[in-house]
């Protein structure tokens, strides 16, 4: 072995020790990466939205104030799992992320989990859909936050089936979110009785829906679900306005819709859709204050969506766990572990907890979009039609297949 | 209606998937029609200019937010906005090529086409800036609601009169450049510039006058398409390298080329996305790949 091959090893086993102990001592600084789809179709309802709402929830936490030093930095993973994935690593390797926030996008949340349980880091996810985050696929370091697959299918899916909508046709965004959210619908349409004619797998991105709603509308079903999210979601229900489909009997199910969806598309054309989401700006004085505070903020002064809420919320309940736990032991799933035995209490989703496969639960709402007539101004845009129990509102644990459920 | 007489109630399911392959063919036009407007003004910028206009899409954009805004902040309607905007986005189009790409004649491709991508970029993230990128409603105009049946689909009038309506301007950009005085000057101009100067044509405003002509096609192609989706920042984005394909498919700078093929691979497309829609946004690409390993100039061109 050469003199400088020894050297370098001597080297590097002394900068792992330093490493070791530089992770052992508990300090109070935090590190916290908003990563999310900075500039495409899932922007609006992330993007540079979340990297605010963590901001607010570091301000508001007051712990800087406590002696803590929190930094906040945003990237951007344009869709693309394997920029996710790249971006997480950098994070974790060089800029010594703590935790991770927001990830919508399931192709690269699933992605990106695995990266986060590798570097013993913390994934608090809010903006992806799919419910294999909390099943299969879960792992000690993720939180999934505001909503899943489950949520949407059991909320819309079962509602619509009961009230007469008892057979299903499915647009499918064809990648991870889209097959989940359709599996997750199925089910549920099934156990209520209904079923599912048929479906099509649109690429993601499309900006025309007409062929695959001609396809929707031949299938004679009752019910078509957009099992897609975003500007797809928004284009697929302004063309099926336009070719006739909902004038001509069938309804449309927008199985993920949120608020800057149904700002863009305009009331008359979102008029009469029904949708389930866990947060809305006007349901509360607590929701109105931190929606008024958060518009006043964002550039082009969109009220939060449910994902910007639970970006929020997912980071005061780990400013609590840290200040539990007396610092920052830079210990992934150690504080995942606190963060799970503790109760959880914010002003914008109310008191819930984290179940042991790392789903948090909290009520989930069925809403309808109002009519013009019926909304007062901007943003004045749902009607609640029922409030779905956080134990129904998410897979019942004895249904999880999460692998750390099995002792 | 015609699905209620008797005879077609005993329609067997063969001739009822024959009917959603009429839809589908037809659907495909419509999206055709969009490819071909787009093309057309890559392929007069090309062949003009030998400018590879990567900002047509962002150009596109321009054109679908002028209508939004001409509506919503002076009332203006779809019609005038059909006038209006491609000659707003043009002479946007004529300041960019006066102060930038003018400087660029002569150069190898790769330099427009550097130049133009990074406008695009810019005027993107200046539109996404202010309006987020989930877009903004811009309705059907009254007297273009509403549909008709046609037995084996229902074609909202709308779509209809973007094929027409496309149609017919591609005809006459063809007609302008191939067939009149101007159009022979413009091409007089293209293969040597020097001599037509000679004979007191100003060669320099010419040019400036056909990028505006191709994007005006692109800004027009924008309010067309503003009441079927919706007016984002990224409408052009997600467009504009299937255009692309469109146009070396058709031959770099073909006029009828492009529209041809801008019509032709809607259909193919149309019929994609019924038969194996997972595929449908990459089979423009294999069709491209097979053209340029057995015809590199593309269907219609030729050699350079």
């Amino acid at each position: 072995m050469s003199k400088t091959a020894v050297a370098s090893l001597l080297l590097s086993t002394a900068l792992s020790f330093a490493a070791i102990s530089a992770a052992c001592a508990d300090d109070k600084i935090v590190k916290i990466g908003a990563l999310s789809d900075q500039s495409g179709l899932y922007a609006d309802l992330g993007g540079p939205g979340s990297t605010l709402a963590a901001q607010m929830a570091v301000e508001d936490s007051g712990m800087t104030g406590k002696g803590w030093k929190i930094d906040i930095i945003a990237g951007d993973h344009q869709n693309k799992p394997d920029i996710g994935v790249n971006i997480a690593r950098q994070w974790f390797d060089v800029d010594k992320v703590d935790v991770i926030v927001d990830v919508p996008n399931s192709g690269v949340a699933l992605a990106v989990s695995n990266i986060v349980k590798e570097k013993n880091g913390i994934l608090l996810d809010s903006g992806a859909g799919t419910s294999d985050l909390t099943n299969a696929q879960c792992t000690p370091n993720t939180i999934h936050w505001t909503y899943d697959t489950y949520t949407l299918a059991h909320g819309t899916g079962t509602a619509l089936t009961k009230s007469g909508g008892d057979s299903w046709f499915f647009l499918t965004a064809d990648y991870a979110f889209g097959a989940a959210l359709e599996r997750d619908t199925t089910a549920a349409v099934k156990a209520t009785g209904g079923k599912v004619l048929g479906g099509v797998k649109a690429p993601l991105s499309t900006a025309d829906f007409s062929s695959f709603l001609l396809q929707a509308q031949a299938s004679k079903a009752k019910i078509i679900g957009l099992a897609n999210a975003g500007a797809d979601t928004t284009n697929s229900i302004k063309q099926a306005a336009e070719f006739g489909i909902t004038s001509g009997g069938q309804k449309l199910a927008a199985l993920l819709l949120f608020i800057t969806d149904v700002h863009s598309l305009g009331l008359k054309t979102a008029q009469g859709l029904n949708f389930t989401e866990t947060f809305y700006w006007d349901m509360n004085d607590a929701t109105r204050a931190f929606a008024k505070r958060f518009q006043e903020r964002m550039k082009n002064h969109n009220m939060p969506t449910m994902v910007h809420a639970g970006v929020y919320s997912s980071l005061l309940h780990y400013f609590k766990a840290l200040e539990a736990l007396g610092g920052n032991p830079h210990d992934g799933a150690k504080v995942v572990a606190k963060m799970k035995d503790m109760p959880t209490d914010d002003q914008l989703f109310g008191k819930g907890s984290i179940e042991p496969n790392g789903r948090k639960i909290h009520p989930a709402y069925l809403f309808e979009v109002k009519t013009p007539a019926e909304s007062k101004g901007p943003w004045d845009y749902y009607k609640l039609v029922s409030t779905i129990p956080a134990e129904d509102a998410f897979t019942p644990l004895d249904k999880s297949t999460c692998p750390l459920l099995k002792k | 209606m015609a699905a209620e007489t008797p005879e077609l109630k005993r329609t067997g399911a063969e001739r009822e998937s024959m009917q959603a392959l009429y839809a589908q063919l037809l659907v495909g036009l419509i999206n055709g029609s969009f490819y071909a407007l787009l093309s057309l003004g890559l392929a007069v910028i090309f062949g003009m200019l030998n400018i590879i206009n990567f900002a047509h899409g962002a150009l596109y954009m321009m054109g679908a937010f002028v209508a939004y805004f001409l509506l919503n902040i002076w009332g203006i309607n779809y019609w005038w906005a059909l006038l209006l905007s491609p000659i707003v986005v043009g002479i946007f189009g004529m300041i960019l090529e006066r102060t930038m790409l003018k400087f660029l004649t002569g150069l190898d491709h790769l330099y427009g086409l550097l130049l133009t991508f990074g406008l695009a970029l810019i005027i993107q993230g200046v539109f996404q800036n202010f309006f987020g990128s989930s877009g903004l409603p811009y309705s059907i105009p009254d007297q273009l609601r509403g549909g008709m049946n046609l037995g084996f689909m229902f074609l909202p009038v709308y779509r209809g009169w973007v094929v027409v309506f496309s149609l017919v301007v591609c005809l006459a950009t063809w007609f302008l450049i191939e067939r009149t005085r101007l159009g022979a000057y413009l091409r007089a101009a293209t293969e040597n510039p020097t001599l037509v100067r000679a004979f007191g044509i100003n060669v320099p405003r010419m040019i400036t006058l056909t990028y505006g002509l191709g994007v005006g096609l692109a800004a027009l192609a924008g309010v067309l398409s503003a009441p079927i989706n919706q007016v984002r920042p990224l409408m052009g984005a997600d467009l504009i390298i299937v255009v692309f394909a469109v146009v070396v498919i058709g031959g770099m700078g073909s006029i009828m080329g492009s529209i041809i093929t801008g019509f032709a691979l809607g259909v193919i497309e149309g019929l994609t996305k019924y038969f194996y829609p997972e595929a449908s946004n990459t089979v423009v690409f294999v069709l491209m790949v097979l053209v340029l390993l057995v015809k590199p100039t593309g269907l219609t061109g030729r050699a350079a």
